[in-house]
């Protein structure tokens, strides 16, 4: 035993020296590292006499543009020159902000923002003191250099949208980075740099933003830049092209007046949006700096809300504008046949409660074009009560109705198209009644202007178009642009014949419902389909007293009037939909818009009314 | 020769063992705490607070605790080995499951309102583990492969673990102890090549399961220059604090990089750095040599040691803070991935200075104990 352990003991002594000799060996190679790192290359350092330093920069990419379909900025950028301040180049921020403010006077909010952003940022990242310095400010600053030590002046960009109020609910706008967006982005630290808060420039906001460059440069200790030992430029932003036409924006927008309404016009071949337009409106480019709480506190308390896109956010009750959906349920389901007749006595009893057509005394027997023509309740009521909600909701869906679209606003709203299970859900039965007012678009239905337009494309077009902003990223065409590029929405060419055929006899027999609406041009004809929608109860008193006007109500309790429409009606390009929030009737309010933008639109189309997409790309300037 | 022994075994007072503690070695320790507490006065801006005091009292308490362990006899703790090895793998699990997440690794858990990283316990009970097994062994056992499995096991089991964390550079600090300590313990040299080829072999594969931030400072350190802002920043800024110090270092809380605070964690990781700015080459050179010596006396202890427990114990602990202090500089010079470890008793952090200390005073019962026979020499086990 002794001897076992006299050699074990001897294995252990080598090899423990082993391991002591090798990690002696090693510390002694890290003591030749300290050596070469410290005092051979200390000279590439170069930061031994003067507390000379090395700073990294990094450069701000500038924002990509945001363009219409002819190639203009909707959305640019315009120079700011800038006062910076480097907090690791000085040492005393005191000082150099007191001397700077000698020069450029600073508020006291303002130097509280500047010495709050100092806190939060590392030291080799300037902060903003002072954007939009005028030239006179620049040359005090400069000249006085010597007693700045750290500040900087420097170009950079702001944003710019040339169209303004025009596109703002599409733009959308930018403001400077919260400080959850700066941890999430080193690049969004530096000053300048806006993040996308609403519309085209949130959606895009990463692709606009672009990669940030770096400069390496060498400084002294006041700061300035002896020599660049590196430079790597950044990428800058995207370019964006979008399928707007900003001249038919304009064109809408002016056309809404003062009404609070939106419009959404689309190339109902391919989904591309020509024009969406939300009346109030507001200036995208007051984020930019910050807006103020009066102007904030205006916008908010607007009954109008001149901040919501109600193109994609205000939901309202299709009304007669659903028949269409309601009608090509009932075709598909069999429950009504293209020539089948119904008669219309003025109500429909169901159980011991009645449902009114519009027309006191009713339609006498119509079939489906005189039903869509006439815009008869009570062929709705019927068809919907031998479809069921649930055929109906499902027709709705196909059509884009209460389904989030793919549409570059993160503003939009998916809205409601209800079903017997939703309901159910909710702990209530669902009733035929139910299904019954859903056939004229009422109930629990809430949609989007945009969602009605794309129904009308859909209409027109027979196929499952996508309603979509981005034409082109960097020149690359997006997926979309043709109509091939569209699934059919797989319904029989008949029915939509019928039904686009009742939606023409709207608008151009005598006897349909908005004859205001007809273009009265030679070679192309409108078709579309009129809704009022009740935004309060009336009474059945006041309806049977006979005397009721709806006109005379306050505004807020006035219904809204709706039109959807496309052209041309032989060969269909364009869909469009309007929305006059308590415009009272869509034949009376929306369907004179809805007419008016159609033969812009039309004038507009270079090749009259023909197939070919425009291509045109402007020059970039 | 029995005589002395005899005396030893049978009237071991407290106060024997207290004159029997390496003072020596104990003066080394308090001399790197004063170094820690230089460089943390200097970090703090030229004040006591908020870290140098701290230090400070954390040294203190340490240093109790480390006596206190000294004082227990060797024998005892080599019977805990086991039962503690239970305890730190527990810890271990309990951390995965509950423990704090912070700079996406979950690595802490709080015990009565002191954070614990069990991942610093666990090399200790490790490093008593192992040698408690190879006590045991004879010479020839250590030859049979089966023999080696519950202990490769033992070793694999913590490091799985910690990994999983992640923390990659206390699992590769656990692998390399576990390594030298079935070295020193007689494993023949060829079976460790064998192991050695598995592992490059495997490589590849565990570079496909890091994390995203491990994998980054592994590219970062092969080119610091491609990141300069990111992960590469660090690195950077710690050579260029490292350039500036030169021969003789900008003196004393002149530190102009670590002062402006360009350096991150400069209290923590990258205390090194404040010192060889402030106190050049020169004094960071004296720092190695001071590390260099506890290392060192480490291995004296070992080898004036008479039981193969305690010899494997103070090589397994030497090592142990040999690797901290290595990956720790190599890491600040740039000259291995960033790792997230702290120079002991000189970086702030107080569940580092504790488990450190723990160490040392095991070390130090080892020493305390280096002449004591094992009543149960389980050869024939």
């Amino acid at each position: 035993m002794a001897r076992r352990e006299t050699k074990r003991t001897g294995v252990f002594t080598r090899r423990a020296l082993i391991v002591a000799g090798a990690e002696l060996a090693a510390l002694g190679g890290l003591a030749a590292k300290l050596y070469q790192v410290q005092v051979a290359e200390s000279a590439r350092y170069a930061l031994a006499a003067e507390n000379n330093r090395l700073s990294a920069r990094l450069i701000a990419p500038p924002r990509g543009r945001l363009l219409d379909r002819a190639g203009t900025p909707i959305g640019g950028n315009r120079t700011n020159w800038r006062a910076l301040l480097i907090a690791e180049q000085t040492l005393d921020v005191e000082a150099t902000l007191d001397n700077f403010s000698r020069l450029v006077p600073l508020a006291d909010h303002e130097r509280a923002r500047i010495e709050r952003d100092l806190h939060r940022h590392r030291r080799f990242i300037p902060v903003t003191m002072r954007e939009f310095l005028s030239w006179e400010e620049m040359a005090r600053i400069e000249v006085n250099a010597p007693d700045l030590p750290g500040v900087v002046v420097d170009v950079g960009t702001t944003r710019l949208y040339p169209f303004g109020p025009t596109l703002a609910h599409l733009t959308g706008y930018v403001a400077p980075p919260s400080e959850e967006d700066a941890a999430d982005d080193p690049l969004l630290a530096l000053p300048g740099m806006r993040v996308g808060r609403a519309g085209l420039e949130k959606h895009h906001d990463e692709a606009l933003r672009g990669k940030a460059g770096m400069v390496q440069v060498e400084v002294n200790a006041l700061g300035r830049v002896i020599r660049e030992l590196d430079r790597q430029e950044g990428t800058p932003g995207a370019e964006i092209t979008t399928t707007l036409d900003a001249g038919l924006q304009e064109m809408v927008l002016a056309r809404l007046g003062e009404e609070s309404a939106s419009a959404v016009v689309l190339d109902a071949q391919n989904g591309e949006v020509l024009a969406m337009a939300t009346n109030p409106s507001f200036d995208p480019s007051l984020f930019n700096s910050g807006v103020s709480q009066a102007q904030w506190a205006e916008w908010t308390k607007s009954r109008r809300t001149p901040l919501i896109n109600k193109a994609v956010a205000g939901l309202y009750a299709p009304g007669s504008t659903f028949k269409m959906v309601v009608a090509l349920a009932a075709l598909e389901a069999r429950t009504l046949t293209p020539g089948e007749r119904i008669n219309c006595p003025g109500y429909l009893d169901l159980g011991d409660a009645r449902f009114h057509c519009w027309r006191h005394g009713g339609h006498g027997l119509l079939d489906l074009r005189g039903g869509l023509k006439n815009s008869c309740d009570v062929f709705f009521y019927e068809t919907a009560r031998r479809t069921g909600i649930d055929h109906i909701a499902a027709m709705a869906k196909r059509f884009g109705l209460g389904t989030r679209l793919d549409i570059e606003l993160p503003e939009q709203r998916v809205g409601l198209v209800p079903t017997r299970a939703w309901r159910i859900s909710r702990g209530h039965p669902w009733n035929l009644g139910d299904t019954v007012i859903h056939g004229i678009g009422q109930g629990f239905l809430e949609l989007t202007p945009l969602q009605l337009a794309t129904m009308a494309a859909r209409l027109a077009s027979g196929r499952a178009v996508g309603p979509h902003l981005t034409r082109s990223v960097n020149g690359v065409l997006q997926p979309g642009a043709t109509s091939a590029s569209w699934p059919s929405l797989g319904l029989p060419d008949h029915a939509l014949r019928l039904v686009r055929e009742g939606m023409w006899a709207v608008v151009n027999e005598q006897g349909g419902t908005a004859p205001v609406a007809k273009l009265g041009l030679p070679d192309a004809q409108m078709a579309g389909k009129t809704g009022s929608t009740q935004v309060r109860r009336v009474s059945r008193e006041l309806r049977e007293h006979g005397n009721f006007n709806s006109a005379k109500l306050p505004w807020e309790f006035r219904p809204h009037a709706l039109f959807v429409a496309f052209a041309p009606y032989d060969a269909p390009r364009y869909a469009l939909s309007v929305v006059v929030e308590h415009g009272n009737a869509g034949a009376e309010a929306a369907a004179p818009i809805a007419r008016d933008i159609m033969l812009e639109v039309l004038r507009r189309d270079p090749s009259g009314h023909g197939p070919a997409p425009r291509l045109a790309e402007g020059p970039l300037q | 020769m029995m005589e002395p022994r005899l005396w030893r075994e049978t009237s071991f007072g407290l106060t024997a063992k207290l004159w029997q503690i390496n003072w020596l070695y104990v003066l080394l320790l308090c001399a790197l705490a004063a170094v820690g507490y230089t460089a943390l006065y200097s970090v703090g801006g030229g004040s006591p607070a908020p870290y140098a005091t701290r230090h400070a009292l954390r040294f203190a308490f340490g240093l109790v605790l480390m006596l206190s362990v000294a004082l227990v006899d060797i024998r005892l703790i080599a019977r805990l080995a086991w039962p503690l090895y239970g305890l730190g793998v527990g810890l271990l699990v309990l951390v995965a499951r509950f423990g704090h997440v912070g700079k996406g690794a979950q690595r802490w858990i709080e015990i009565g309102g002191l954070q614990l990283q069990p991942s610093e316990l666990m090399k200790i009970f490790l490093v008593l583990a192992l040698a408690s097994w190879f006590h045991r062994a004879s010479h020839e056992r250590i030859g049979n492969p089966l023999f080696l499995i519950p202990p490769a096991v033992a070793v694999l089991l913590p490091v799985g673990l910690i990994l999983k964390e992640p923390n990659l550079g206390t699992a590769v600090i656990t692998a390399v102890v576990g390594a030298a300590m079935f070295f020193a313990a007689g494993v023949r040299v060829w079976k460790f090549a064998l192991i050695g080829i598995a592992l490059a072999l495997a490589a590849p594969l565990a570079y496909s399961h890091l994390h995203d931030y491990q994998r980054a400072r592994i590219t970062t350190f092969l080119h610091p220059e491609s990141d300069p802002l990111g992960a590469g920043y660090n690195i950077l800024q710690s050579k260029i604090a490292l350039g500036s110090g030169g021969m003789w270092g900008k003196g004393f809380l002149q530190g102009s990089q670590a002062q402006l605070d360009f350096l991150p964690e400069k209290q923590t990781d990258f205390i090194f750095t404040t010192l060889a700015e402030e106190f050049g080459f020169v004094g960071a050179l004296a720092t190695m040599g001071l590390l260099t010596l506890i290392v060192l006396g480490g291995f004296a202890i070992a080898l004036r040691c008479r039981h193969t427990f305690g010899r494997l114990v103070a090589l397994g602990i030497a090592t142990n803070f040999f690797m901290y202090v290595f990956v720790n500089l190599a890491m600040v010079m740039g000259a291995i991935p960033v790792g997230g470890v702290p120079l002991p008793l000189v970086s702030h952090g107080g569940s580092a200075m504790l488990t450190t200390m723990l160490g040392f005073g095991v070390l130090m019962s080892v020493y305390v104990h280096r002449d004591v026979t094992f009543a149960d020499q389980r050869d024939d086990l």
